[in-house]
Parts: structure tokens; sequence; C-alpha cells
């Protein structure tokens, strides 16, 4: 299990090309990868947004994120799990997550790549603050998965 | 006993404070919010004890790091 916070910009598909290079090992084991990437928009309920800060409670959203990843593929043939997720300063169109899922067989790949990504947002300790130009907003809930 | 109290995101601006480390015989966050802030304790806000949620009624020890944070937005 591979948990990142970044704080730059990161091209999520160069990432994975990356990490397969590294990992030949799951060549011929993993028959399946589900992948999750989260973007940010430049609209949000309503109004356009200029850029967003990402706040995160150092130390818990790390163990957060490896306590959820585990009980999310706990007994469910998961051969590998990547977590990358921003911090700090994110303008519109860069990537805020990354959720990779390798195991041997679709369905579980599927289902933990969901599973995690629910988790995450309503367990991992992050929070949205929104640059609107003449104002700042918190972000006060997620949207419906 | 001495804890640090730590407070996120909006409820770091509210507070005006993001880390307080205080002497306090409050037995549980609920009390120890109430130390620590002249605000009410919103039924939303999240509570964690040494880096783990936790319930605002679970008790405290001396030496602990009690957070408290609004609803997360990440992903």
């Amino acid at each position: 299990m591979i948990i990142e916070l970044r704080e730059t910009p990161y091209d999520p598909y160069a990432e994975l090309g990356a990490f397969t290079r590294r990992r030949a090992d799951l060549a011929g084991k993993a028959g399946a990868n589900a992948v999750f990437v989260g973007t940010m928009r430049d609209f949000n309920e309503g109004d356009t947004v200029e850029g967003m800060f990402l706040e995160h409670y150092p130390g818990m959203t790390e163990k957060e994120l490896e306590r959820l990843c585990t009980e999310c593929s706990e007994g469910a043939g998961v051969l590998e799990l990547l977590v990358l997720h921003r911090v700090g300063h994110v303008e519109p169109g860069e990537h805020i997550v990354l959720v990779s899922v390798w195991s041997v067989h679709r369905a579980e790949a599927f289902r933990v790549c969901r599973d995690v990504m629910e988790e995450l947002k309503h367990r991992a300790p992050f929070w949205k603050r929104e640059n609107l130009g003449e104002r700042q907003r918190w972000v006060e809930k997620n949207t419906p998965g | 006993m001495s804890v640090t109290v730590r407070f996120f995101a909006s409820l770091r601006e509210q507070v005006g404070a993001g880390q307080l480390d205080i002497e306090t015989p409050a037995a549980n966050a609920r009390e120890l919010w109430s130390q620590a802030t002249a605000l009410p304790l919103d039924p939303h806000v999240r509570v964690a004890i040494n880096q783990a949620y936790a319930d605002v009624d679970a008790p405290i020890a001396d030496g602990d790091e009690v957070a408290f944070f609004p609803p997360v937005t990440g992903g």
C-alpha cells in the first residue's frame, strides 16, 4: 500500500506508468487495475472558482488514509493499492486525488477503488477553501457520490 | 493535566488559534471545548484524540492531542 500527499501538481497517468514499470512483479499477477482520478473544477455551487487551498492534518491524514485503505481492501485479494492526494494550493484542471487498485479479478478492483474514494471523502482530514476572486469560501460538504 | 488542543479549517478561524497547549481538569473533549473556546459546540464538529477519530464524550488523558474540525471535504 502506497499513500502519498503531494504539494505540487502531478500527472496521474505518468505516475501510473512509472509505478507499473517499477512494479514489474504485478505483471502476470494482477488481472485488473481500477483507477479513479479526481480533478479540480473551475465552478462550484453556481460560482466560478479561481483556485483553492487544500488544508490537511499532518500525521492524522496519512494515518486515516492508511486505516481506511486497510479496511477497504481487507480480505479482498488486493495485490496493490496506491493513493496520491494533493495538499496546498490547487488550480482548476489540476488533479487532486489518484486511487489505483490492482487485483486478480475486476470485481475487487472496482469495488475497492470506489470504497476507498467514498471512505476518503467522509473520513480523511482534508478541507477545501475556495478562492472565488473577491472572497474565500470553505467547502462545507461533499457532493453526493 | 496538560493537553494540546488543535483546530482546523473554518474552526481554526472561528476560534482564532490553530493550537493551544493548556492545563485542564476536563474529563472529555466536550468539556475541553468549553474551556478552550467561547463558542457553542456544533454537533457536526468532528473530534480526534491522538490523531484517531473519537467520540466527543470519550475520556481524555494527560499528554493527549485533541483536535476539533469541521466535516471533511477532500478528494
